[in-house]
């Protein structure tokens, strides 16, 4: 005999915790299965040491593109930046390269704008003022000023009182002050009765055998000390079952799903969107920084300061023109990686090789001057997920490092948008000799561009209208498989041109108002009408129906 | 159709039904733990082999007057004093056992090289150790910046010099700071504060900087 329970939840980012709370909270039995381990504040170090921050970071290596994700219980959102934007109006309009509205018609700016609101009280997010805005993001603020564009304070679920401004946030927050899954919609959630299960790697989903519920959860049990590792396993007979394992492990689980249940959309694994995402590096001259924006941070000193602060600070939305042709659209956003990524940096001398050597060393020698740029565009949607491997979502080489299956056959509309995003940070960071504006140059592939670096994957199962172009329904429904919902960044149909979190969330919170009336009818005993969860433990339980 | 019958065929679907669950039953056995190894097999052409390959990427200055590994084509210590093979064997990075692979294939395409380019190679060191700081460059470009069947593996392995020098991934990152880690001073990593974690009181310029867009909405978002 199989476990069973009414909701079985795969992942535990943004897309599993928000319908975990309410249909915990609404009274249903549900188990959130997590691939990765259960940390918090007291485990998060700050150290690149190798072993440490791995367990909770994936690199993962495509053809054309690669994808930064958080493995552990919260997700993304525990090592994530925490920059909070609500998507421009014309996103949800946006046409792609096929047409027509990519968007279901049930959902607009103007629609989401209610969701978006409830999940910037419940993170909550905090408006930076420009005594929270960090040197970088000051720089880049100043920068703007002078070529004569706005500049705002980028809107954060942080704590600000409990921040400490230490840039170790991909580390996880040793200070609790990102407010991520971890302290806000899964301690309501588990207190409703919500169980989760890390370490918990959700292989396939298949037809259940127990009379009454609809659909069989396979998974393996990983090994805490190396995920290559399975160390048991086990299946949970669920009446519903919620796909949340982020954009790039919910198309996978469903691919490899198709051999148990029949055939999936066709969408699904297809509209891979890295959000446009597109990082440059600007390498500050010291004394212009000074001179000519005006800037000291301590006597003499104009930045040297790449180190300090939170990542993201400051963007300008000068270039999201509601009016202008799709393709051209996008905003440029201050953030700040650790030197994890330095390898990554083209010299900007001529000739190979670009990114090692002597002259690379140089440039690395004055890490911090840098001030690095991430472009998020509007993308062609043009990543597809070819056959799952034998398990999981992608193969592990070793702690961190993974090969996926994803192509990103880079569309010369995406293109157009990255070339653009580089002639308008260029125009800024260069003027009289500001500083000067660098590439990034590996991973190299030849003659083709490197690959694009993407920390927002989306897209990849989408909810839309059309089914030939969309895995869901507006309501989050996998088409063909009744009682199956995506409600991850997968479901998000495009590229959006800010940070996708809030979007996510505000999607998860709308789809989980469907989600509590389709359990009700597919036989859960559930309240189909659920309070927002509680701050603190008390306000929390008091919180949980408990239906006959 | 007899019960007997029925059930017969209900088995027989059954099985047929069950053939894709091929994947669940050799489920615990995805790898042997063989990958941490922690020592190199005795063979004295690996080390200095991966050293040249990781002064390559980023050079540095050389140990003592006859160092061959390190080219010496840069001042200051490079990748390899930064702990490049500490890294490459580093347990929980996992690639110990692939590391005479690497250095062999790095010694066959440095004998290719040199023989494509009419280089005659000094025969008492290992042939990638053996070329001269310019033909070891040029050779990586090729085998890094191609889209070879390799190119992938030996950019992870590339990757590890620079993870070694610019975040010394083998160490605790303050023991590594404190104890002058050449790479994290060369990048001037900062020292943390006197209770070994990283935090700042002084971190804005505590000024408006820009006008914000005219548009924004209330809570700080684009229109
Ligand atoms: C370094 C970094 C910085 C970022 N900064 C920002 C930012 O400032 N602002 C912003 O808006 N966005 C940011 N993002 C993006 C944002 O974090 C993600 O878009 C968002 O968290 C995705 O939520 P999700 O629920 O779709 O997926 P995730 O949060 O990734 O959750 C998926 C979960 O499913 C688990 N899982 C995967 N496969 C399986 C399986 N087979 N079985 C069981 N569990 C599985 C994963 O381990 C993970 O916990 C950042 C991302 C990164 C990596």
């Amino acid at each position: 005999m199989s476990e069973t329970a009414d909701v079985v939840v795969i992942g535990t980012g943004f897309g599993g915790s928000i319908p975990g709370y309410y249909l915990a909270a609404g009274g249903a039995r549900v188990v959130m299965l997590e691939r990765g381990p259960r940390l918090a504040a007291e485990d998060f170090a700050q150290t690149f040491e190798i072993g440490v921050y791995t367990r909770i970071v994936d690199y993962i290596r495509g053809t054309g593109v690669d994808v930064t994700a958080g493995n552990c219980v919260g997700g993304s959102s525990v090592i994530y930046f925490a920059a909070s934007l609500r998507a421009p109006t014309f996103v949800f309009e946006r046409m792609g390269t096929l047409g027509r509205r990519l968007w279901p018609a049930a959902i607009s700016r103007q629609t989401l704008d209610p969701w978006y609101r409830r999940v910037e009280k419940i993170l909550p997010v905090a408006q930076q003022r420009w005594k929270d805005v960090a040197y970088a993001g000051g720089v880049w603020a100043a920068a703007c000023n002078r070529a004569g564009h706005t500049c705002n304070p980028v809107p954060v679920a942080v704590d600000l009182k409990r921040c400490t401004n230490c840039n170790f946030m991909v580390h996880g927050c040793r200070f609790d002050a990102k407010r991520s899954m971890l302290l806000n919609y899964i301690p309501a959630a588990e207190a409703c009765g919500a169980e989760i299960r890390p370490l918990h790697e959700v292989q396939a989903i298949r037809p259940a055998d127990t009379p009454g519920y609809r659909y069989a959860v396979d998974y393996l049990q990983l090994d805490p000390t190396d995920y290559r590792v399975a160390v048991g396993g086990g299946t949970i007979d669920a009446r519903l079952v919620i796909v949340a394992a982020g954009a790039m492990g919910t198309p996978v689980i469903l691919q490899r799903s198709a051999t148990y249940l029949g055939a999936m959309p066709s969408a699904v694994g297809r509209y891979f969107s890295p959000n446009g995402d597109h990082v440059t590096t600007a390498v500050l001259d010291e004394a212009k920084v000074r001179d000519l924006l005006g800037l000291e941070r301590a006597p003499g000193v104009g930045y040297d300061a790449h180190h300090i602060g939170r990542p993201i600070g400051t963007m300008t939305y000068d270039p999201l023109v509601a009016s202008a042709p799709e393709f051209s659209r996008f905003s440029l956003q201050q953030i700040y990686f650790p030197p994890i990524v330095n390898i990554l940096l083209d010299d900007r001398v001529d000739g190979p090789p670009s990114w090692f050597g002597v002259d690379k060393r140089t440039v690395t020698s004055r890490w911090r001057s840098w001030l690095s740029v991430l472009a998020m565009t509007e993308d062609a949607n043009e990543g597809v997920f070819g056959t799952p491997p034998p398990t999981g979502n992608f193969v592990r080489l070793s702690p961190a490092a993974s090969l996926g299956q994803l192509t990103f056959d880079r569309a010369p509309q995406t293109q157009s948008g990255f070339d653009a995003a580089d002639a308008l940070t260029r125009s800024i960071v260069e003027r009289d000799g500001l500083a000067r504006h660098h590439l990034w140059a590996a991973p190299p592939n030849g003659s083709a561009p490197p690959n694009v670096q993407s920390a927002h994957p989306l897209a990849s199962c989408r909810i839309g209208d059309d089914p030939d172009t969309s895995a869901c329904d507006d309501r989050h429904e996998l088409r063909g498989h009744p009682g199956i919902f995506v409600t991850d960044a997968s479901a998000v149909p495009t590229s959006l041109c800010v940070n996708p979190s809030l979007t996510i969330a505000a999607l998860a919170e709308r789809a989980s108002a469907f989600l509590l009336l389709r359990a009700a009818e597919y036989g859960v005993n559930v309240a189909t009408s659920v309070r927002l969860p509680g701050r603190t433990a008390s306000s929390r339980a008091s919180r949980c129906e408990h239906p006959a | 159709m007899s019960d007997a019958v029925d059930l017969k065929r209900r088995r027989l679907l059954q099985l047929v039904a069950l053939a894709p669950f091929a994947w669940q039953a050799r489920r615990w056995v995805v790898r042997p733990p063989d990958a941490f190894a922690q020592t190199l097999p005795d063979d004295p052409t690996i080390v200095p082999t991966l050293e040249a390959f990781a002064d390559t990427l980023i050079p540095g200055e050389k140990r003592s007057s006859d160092d061959r590994a390190i080219a010496g084509a840069a001042a200051g210590p490079g990748a390899v004093q930064a702990g490049a093979l500490d890294l490459m064997n580093f347990p929980p990075v996992g690639v110990a056992p692939a590391l005479p692979g690497f250095a062999a294939g790095l010694n066959a395409h440095a004998v290719q090289y040199a023989a494509t380019n009419g280089i005659a190679l000094d025969p008492t060191v290992p042939p990638f150790v053996a070329l001269a700081f310019g033909d070891r460059t040029a050779l990586l470009v090729e085998i890094l910046d191609g889209s070879g069947p390799d190119e992938l593996a030996y950019f992870a392995l590339a990757a590890l010099a620079f993870l070694a020098y610019h975040t010394a991934g083998h160490l605790p990152l303050v023991d590594a700071v404190r104890s002058g880690h050449p790479g994290l001073a060369a990048i001037g990593f900062p020292q943390p504060q006197a209770d070994g974690l990283w935090h700042y009181s002084d971190f804005s310029y505590r000024r408006a900087l820009a006008t914000r867009h005219p548009e924004t909405s209330k809570r700080g978002n684009p229109p």
